[in-house]
């Protein structure tokens, strides 16, 4: 495959919550420049969204790249956190290990990894428990 | 695309090329050439900061004069805009400024917080409508209207198609106009806003999408506060009870006062450009819900914060809590037949053209080219964002240079760095040497 012609990268913050889903909106100014239509931004920015906050309540955050490139957008999340014991049971709608403190603000309705998937063409997840999470979503152009 | 009239202008003589407006400016719509600024007209949303910033007073709104509008047209109705209201100390009548306004020359006067009561029983009404898109996004304050059409494609539609108070308080003067006094011609007649926001000037100017503006002029509330201070103070004769507002209507003029009028507590207020635009990121992500109503001011307190206005937008603010304390809610109401109705003449039809400023090319892989070109060339620079280059951040001037518009040997602090390097190298063989 050929190279990524530009890479976003993002040091996602596991310590201050209120900044989360500062990197999706970085994202979409930066589609938005290179003139992808609105629904494929909505699409990326959703699925980043989702990335970012997952990492932030699960993760104690991590790193996230957005490479373009001219035939489509990848996104990578990867964190340090406990991993997922059941990857399965997680894409379930509806499915979520967030804290009460979380719920309280509205997150944690179980909808993260689903919506990630629902966004985008392609998603893989690995996910080895204590050590991490890596997932690669593609969204074709 | 370069057809659009703005309403801040420059006086080149009095800039000094500092980096202030350069730096408060929110859609990065100025550059400093040549010694002074230089506004992109593609990128101005007409929010009146650089105005509000400069310290030079260098930049300046533009419109018409008052004394030039009172010689025009054989009829003149003035359109005072609520703010007007809270420029003056120890007002406790509306009344006075309306007196004032004919007695400096007006034939007639419209308020639009009477036309804005009509707007927020009609929201009212919109809000009610099937097909709506929620949350409803204030068609008011142009500003916003201008900048949704270029940064923000999605919120388009969450526009309300009703018009703003001033264009139903036009429509409410001539109708008035053609019913006291038939013999007039429109073109005997002058429809002049009085108005705190330059934004307003430019939307008079070049309309809305479709929509042509029905005001013939707009002039400042600053002017006409200073031709009313003279006439006001004169004897001490009750005022005709002209004023038909309510608290509604008054409460327009300050962040908040169109929201609560929905009579419904799902609603959101913001003012202040850098609050907006933070609001209308989270609403693009999908991150607001069940909110029916969204109210936008990109100036600081609403209306009385617009550049045009004297008084300090606070204490205005506060004036105005005092005037409408002993008013009724509202003067203005919807007759039965009209309860669950909006006139079709008060909404507008089409919205303006999704205007892609930000984009890089047309092309999408030359855009992509650009852009890693611009990652590049950002990389180089101190990213200390000190404005010396002329742009307002180092990434704006990546972007410049990519675009053609700027030299990347313009950054004094790489040139700096790179003369110190030369220095200390030349240093360390001194030192070698002895």
């Amino acid at each position: 495959m050929s190279e990524a012609v530009v890479t976003l990268h993002f040091s996602v913050d596991g310590e201050d919550f209120t900044s989360a889903g500062q990197a999706s909106v970085q994202v979409k100014k930066s589609l938005r420049q290179l003139g992808i239509s609105p629904e494929i931004i909505r699409k990326v920015s959703i699925a980043m969204y989702e990335g970012e906050i997952n990492m932030v309540i699960h993760a104690g955050g991590g790193e996230a790249d957005v490479l373009i490139y001219e035939d489509h957008i990848e996104i990578r999340l990867d964190d340090h956190g406990p991993g997922i014991a059941n990857i399965e049971m997680a894409m379930q709608e509806g499915w979520s290990t967030a804290p009460d403190n979380i719920r309280s603000l509205g997150f944690g309705a179980g909808m993260g990894l689903p919506n990630m998937k629902r966004y985008t063409d392609e998603m893989k997840i690995n996910s080895v428990l204590g050590e991490g999470t890596h997932i690669v979503m593609k969204v074709n152009l | 695309m370069n057809t659009y009239e703005h309403s801040v202008s420059l006086d080149v003589s009095a800039c000094t090329g500092c980096t202030t407006c350069l730096k408060h400016c929110p859609t990065e719509a100025i550059r400093i050439r040549e010694g002074h600024a230089v506004i992109n007209p593609n990128r101005c949303i007409d929010c009146g900061v650089c105005i509000r910033n400069c310290p030079h007073n260098a930049k300046k709104a533009t419109y018409s004069k008052l004394d030039q509008v009172l010689r025009k047209k054989k009829w003149k109705i003035a359109l005072p805009a609520p703010t007007l209201y809270g420029q003056f100390e120890n007002l406790d009548d509306i009344d006075y400024v309306l007196q004032g306004l004919l007695d400096i020359g007006f034939d007639d006067v419209v308020e639009v917080s009477q036309a804005a009561e009509f707007v927020s029983a009609y929201t009212r009404n919109y809000l009610k409508a099937d097909g709506i898109a929620k949350p409803v996004i204030s068609s008011a304050c142009p500003v916003i209207l201008r900048l949704i059409s270029l940064r923000y494609p999605t919120l388009q539609g969450h526009i309300m198609q009703l018009l703003p108070p001033m264009e139903i308080a036009a429509k409410m003067a001539l109708e008035k106009t053609a019913k006291n006094h038939p013999e007039l011609k429109r073109e005997d007649i002058c429809i002049c806003f009085i108005s705190p926001c330059p934004a307003k000037v430019s939307y008079v100017r070049n309309g809305f999408g479709d929509y042509k503006s029905e005001v013939d002029e707009v002039v400042s509330v600053s002017d006409v506060y200073f031709a009313l201070l003279n006439v006001m103070r004169r004897g001490d004769q009750a005022p005709d009870p002209l004023s038909r507002s309510g608290m509604i209507g008054i409460s327009w003029a300050t962040s908040g006062g169109e929201a609560s009028a929905i009579f419904n507590d799902k609603y959101l207020a913001a003012d202040g450009i850098e609050n907006v635009n933070r609001v209308l990121d989270q609403l693009d992500n999908g991150n607001i819900s069940s909110l029916e109503f969204i109210e936008l001011n990109a100036c600081p307190g609403g209306c009385v914060g617009g550049a045009m206005a004297v008084e300090n937008p606070f204490v205005a603010k506060a004036r105005l809590q005092n005037l409408r304390r002993y008013l009724p809610v509202s003067q203005n109401f919807l007759d039965d037949e009209n309860k669950e109705y909006i006139p079709g003449s008060y909404l507008f039809e089409s919205l303006p053209t999704y205007l892609p400023i930000q984009r890089l090319s047309s092309n999408f892989a030359e855009s992509l080219r650009m852009m890693s070109d611009i990652q590049k060339v950002r990389s180089g620079l101190p990213g200390i964002d000190c404005g010396a280059c002329g742009a307002p951040n180092c990434r704006a001037f990546a972007e410049d240079v990519i675009r053609g518009r700027a030299d990347a040997s313009e950054c004094v602090v790489k040139r700096k760095q790179q003369l110190e390097k030369q220095l200390g190298e030349g240093t360390e063989t001194n030192h070698d040497g002895s």
